[in-house]
């Protein structure tokens, strides 16, 4: 067998793929919160219950209407994407001209609704999803066996990524978006309507959780707790990044997931904690974040 | 002034306070004839399903069957969530104790609260029957002549599956384990068990814990080509990473998954399409004779519409043989001397629906067989609930930690 | 971005009282300590008050840090949990008496607080938040693993002691006016603090960190001192809490502790005096008696928050305070 740094090559590239997965996930989740901070200055903690929630609205979907994987991909988010408008009309935009904190508050309240709700409803052993036929089965590529399913999660997660990032740099839209996050009073004045541009926004990052919550349904235990572990991290990951870089969240969850894969290859007792570690490095040297302005 | 004071404390904490101590007195009052046994477990997270209101509900069951109302006693049943945190737990039980009269502190998962209750059990001298917690402590250094630990342990799970497994021909195994101080515990033990039963460990990977993508570890025990598969980790790792090896094919390549602290609701949540080939260990399965098929319909409608899982039959099957103690020492005196009722249920053999005959050892560890099973496949299952195929099984003798090894001080003086 | 500046507290002071209270202040706190010396004799439970004097502490400590520096930690677990684990730690294997073990729960808090405080106020605001959750995360991890605190069983059966070697913390009542003495020695500590020239500069910060700075003060080093302090107190908290309860387990330094301090502190009303306290007592008092009703505990404590942000922002003691028109 092949040795790289004293490490059986296929086991290296094994976890660096895998790691590459997890990253996936971190940058999904860490560029909803990035795009939701942007605008509306609040940091979404609802975030990990609404991963959740695109997690067991799929699950609803094929248990109650029959609907399978590729339609819960759609439907889901804009499920999830729709409650969350509904929140943000209903609460969050009651909280603009309070300080920052108050709408960290008042969304970390609003998860423990909606996982106490759940498991409730639920219970909490977790529920089962499975992997849609199509994308079963594993691709050999010569140093290893990569899951089909886990190169799909990849590649969607890269294309609305990019998407995202084309959406915000490249279109009139986006323009808007940049231009309100800026001065939104000057943009009201051009006849552009914030406050519904800032419910959207909401909308979208919403959606975009719940997207990623629905990658994962057939991967990871469908759980009311499944989002509360993974948002730490991904805050971790997001004050890395710097917060309110579009960029920068999708390539520091990438590389994150990367690097945390490296850590179980050659340090596993660490793998837990090597994010947090990076965290407090990039602070004492980079106080904005890796991408961010000060 | 005084007026907001009392808004503040008085309103919001005092007086819900104040209430409810002087209900403790009423109570306290007409408890005299009354035996009270506490529910302690979790309502609420991730032990839900298999302990939870069902362990209530098989509790009040054992306490029709026992007749023992008839025979002018009055035995009360309460519930409570210690939401898997040995705080709440604590206060809950201290309550209990000091103010209401209980007497019986019954199922507790969760081996931190269970090792407090064992503790606070002990040193008011009741009775602790311990279904729900895994851990082997409690007949070990952390024994109690209060205790008796009812249903399964850490040790027994290792035994029963590594010998087991090892007679089914699975001679080679790779670890799976949970990196905290419980999977380490379980590996060294079934590792142990493997080798003496003649199969070889080809290797181990450790799991941060907790973990959701579990996909390298699992390529890792792939490419081991071990024959089994050991998960030493608990709830929702193992169900993650059951659900990880049915994605990657593994049972299908002809390798098997043992799951080292698996229950059937775990195997229910997973779905059998998933769950498919994993092989656990367990002491209690509805549908294993036609005692067990009994106690499962007389039983009625579980909450939630369940089958009883092992920790819930052992909440039945410990009630039932307590009461019979009771009935022979009075109700007084079994309120009084909690010691002295465990120590007539030691003497007594135990016989129930659920688990069948079986005894008490000195250091508190109730003894019945252990029973491998294999999870049906899809074809072969009938149904929700019809999840298992017996492979093997563990005597009563052989089943459990021998006495001498536990480090029990009851034992050894 | 300016420092977060949470709804100051009024700015009129009545005459000053012992220990810097004003006078309403001073009789309110002579009733709460009176209340809670004659609290046992009332028929309520010792444990449980106890328990309500642990998390007021924590509170109180706590509340230092977001009602006077406007610093919103969201990892106050850390300190509370390690000073739990450091103090059975020390009481349990090296046997030592009470008040010795507590101090060295407090210390423990002091030395994490010194680092991860040092960390964490480079940045403000959220940032400040996220940080501190992610270094309790860590921390939450390491205990975890370390062989010390027992992994998921927790260090059990920690003895409550012989308190300087005369009083028996054995008993009940015994180890509750233990608490209730470290409790208010904790709430005056808290209250001279804030109240001493050291407590006006904090306050000058929250008001404007800039403003403070060009008058010459180094602001980072305040509030360092503040986060310090805050620690070390919450380290002391969990460590009464692991000596009463006999008992330091994984939930004392898990991330839903760091929110619940925050909910109490929040429910009580931010930067009041006497908030932390009630808050502390509410939630308790209503995790104990909601037990019996499984996932509603969780959903009851989010819709509290809610509620506070939406529309309470003062909390039960700063409405009644705005109602009154005094500072409690």
């Amino acid at each position: 067998m092949d040795m790289i740094f004293g490490v059986p090559a296929p086991l290296l590239f094994g976890q660096l793929v895998l790691g590459l997965i997890n990253g996936a996930f971190y940058a999904m989740l860490s560029l909803g919160l990035a795009v939701i901070f942007g605008l509306l200055n609040i940091i979404n903690f609802t975030h990990g219950a609404q991963f959740m929630m695109g997690a067991f609205v799929a699950w609803m979907l094929l248990t109650y209407l029959g609907i399978g994987y590729w339609w819960a991909l759609l439907i889901a988010p804009v499920v999830v994407g729709l409650s969350g408008i509904v929140i943000e009309r209903l609460f969050i935009s009651r909280l603009y001209k309070l300080d920052h904190l108050y709408g960290l508050l008042l969304t970390f309240g609003l998860g423990l609704i909606i996982e106490g709700t759940f498991r409730n409803l639920y219970g909490s052993s977790g529920l089962p999803y499975r992997i849609p036929p199509e994308l079963t089965g594993a691709w050999d590529l010569g140093f290893m066996f990569l899951p089909v399913y886990r190169g799909w999660v990849v590649i969607v997660a890269l294309l609305v990524c990019l998407a995202t990032w084309l959406v915000i740099e490249k279109t009139p839209l986006g323009a808007t978006l940049r231009a309100a996050t800026e001065n939104a009073a000057l943009v009201q004045a051009f006849g552009i309507n914030v406050p519904r541009l800032v419910t959207l926004t909401y909308g979208a990052g919403v959606g975009l959780a719940a997207l990623a919550g629905v990658l994962a349904a057939p991967i990871y235990s469908v759980n009311p707790q499944m989002g509360a572990n993974f948002i730490i991290t991904v805050f971790a990951v997001v004050v890395i990044g710097g917060m309110g870089s579009i960029l920068g969240s999708i390539v520091t969850g990438f590389v994150l997931g990367v690097v945390e894969g490296l850590t179980r290859v050659f340090y596993p007792e660490l793998s837990s904690t090597v994010v947090f570690i990076i965290m407090a490095i990039v602070l004492l040297t980079r106080p904005a974040g890796l991408f961010g302005r000060a | 002034m005084s007026l907001s004071r009392r808004s503040v404390l008085g309103v919001a904490a005092g007086a819900p306070l104040l209430t409810t101590s002087l209900s403790f007195r009423k109570a306290r009052a007409q408890a005299q004839n009354t035996i009270r046994i506490g529910v302690l477990n979790d309502q609420s997270g991730v032990y839900r399903d298999l302990s939870g209101p069902g362990s209530t509900h098989c509790a009040r069951y054992a306490v029709r069957e026992s007749g023992i109302t008839q025979a002018g006693v009055n035995v009360e049943v309460i519930e409570a969530d210690h939401q898997n945190r040995p705080d709440v737990g604590s206060t809950v039980m201290r309550q209990w104790m000091d103010r209401d009269g209980v007497d019986v502190i019954l199922d507790v998962p969760t081996s931190s609260v269970a090792l407090a209750a064992n503790t606070l059990v002990r040193e008011r001298n009741k009775v602790f029957l311990c279904s729900g917690a895994a851990t082997s402590d409690l007949t070990g250094p952390a024994c109690s002549p209060n205790t008796i630990h009812w249903t399964y342990d850490t040790w027994m799970l290792a035994n029963s599956t590594a010998r087991a497994m090892v007679a089914a021909g699975g001679q080679t195994w790779f670890f799976v384990t949970a990196d905290y101080a419980f999977g380490h515990a379980l590996e060294r033990d079934t590792t142990a068990f493997i080798t003496a039963a003649g199969g070889r460990v080809l290797g181990s990977v450790r799991h941060p814990f907790p973990n959701t993508d579990f996909s390298s570890f699992l390529l890792q025990a792939q490419a081991s080509r071990a024959q089994v598969i050991g998960l030493a980790n608990a709830g929702a790792d193992t169900t993650n990473a059951i659900k990880q090896a049915a994605e990657f094919g593994i049972t299908r390549r002809g390798q098997r998954i043992a799951g080292l602290l698996v229950f059937i609701t775990d195997v229910d949540a997973l779905g059998i399409e998933t769950a498919q080939g994993l092989v656990l260990s367990e002491t209690f399965y509805w549908d294993l004779n036609d005692r067990t098929r009994a106690f499962t319909r007389n039983l009625g409608t579980m909450p939630g519409n369940i089958r009883p899982s092992m920790v819930q039959a052992g909440c039945y099957s410990a009630v039932l043989h307590y009461l019979k103690a009771v009935r022979e020492m009075g109700v007084a005196a079994a309120k009084a001397n909690g010691a002295e009722v465990v120590a007539r249920m030691k003497a007594m053999p135990t016989d129930d629906q659920a688990f069948g005959q079986g005894s008490i050892r000195a250091d508190g560890r109730k003894l019945h067989p252990a029973y491998l099973f294999q999870v049906k496949t899809p074809q072969e299952s009938s149904g929700r609930w019809d999840y298992y195929r017996l492979l093997g099984e563990t005597p009563a003798d052989r089943a459990f930690r021998p006495m001498a090894e536990g480090g029990c001080a009851l034992v050894r003086s | 971005m300016a420092g977060p500046v949470l709804e100051p507290g009024q700015a009129q002071e009545g005459k000053p009282g012992p220990f810097g209270f004003t006078r309403p202040q001073f009789a309110l706190f002579s009733a709460m300590a009176a209340f809670f010396a004659a609290a046992p004799f009332l028929g309520l439970y010792e444990v449980f008050l106890a328990k309500i004097l642990c998390f007021a502490l924590f509170a109180c400590a706590f509340n230092l840090l977001i009602g006077y520096v406007g610093l919103l930690s969201f990892g106050h677990a850390a300190y509370f949990g390690m000073g739990s684990y450091v103090a059975g730690h020390a009481a349990k294997v090296w046997g030592l008496p009470p008040e010795l073990a507590i101090l060295c729960g407090g210390l423990i808090g002091f030395a994490l607080g010194l680092p991860f405080g040092w960390l964490a106020i480079r940045r403000s605001g959220i940032y400040f938040a996220m940080i501190t959750l992610a270094l309790a995360q860590m921390v939450f991890f390491f205990c975890l693993q370390a062989r010390f605190t027992g992994g998921e069983d927790g260090i059990q059966a920690i003895p409550r002691g012989v308190l300087f070697g005369v009083v028996d913390l054995g008993p009940d009542r015994n180890v509750y006016f233990f608490v209730l003495a470290v409790f208010l020695a904790g709430f005056l500590l808290v209250h001279r603090i804030v109240h001493s020239p050291f407590g006006q500069v904090l306050k000058a910060i929250r008001e404007n960190e800039p403003r403070a700075t060009s008058l010459g003060y180094r602001t980072d080093d305040y509030k360092l001192m503040a986060f310090v302090l805050s620690a070390t107190l919450s380290g002391i908290a969990g460590g009464t809490k692991a000596i009463v309860f006999g008992i330091a387990t994984l939930t004392d330094v898990h991330w839903s502790m760091s929110g619940e301090v925050v909910l109490m502190t929040l429910l009580g009303g931010l930067g009041t005096v006497f908030g932390p306290v009630a808050g502390a007592a509410i939630i308790v008092t209503m995790q104990n008696y909601l037990a019996g009703f499984g996932a509603w505990v969780t959903i009851v404590q989010g819709a509290i928050f809610v509620v506070c942000v939406l529309a309470f922002r003062a909390g039960v003691i700063g409405e009644i305070g705005k109602a009154l028109k005094l500072r409690l």
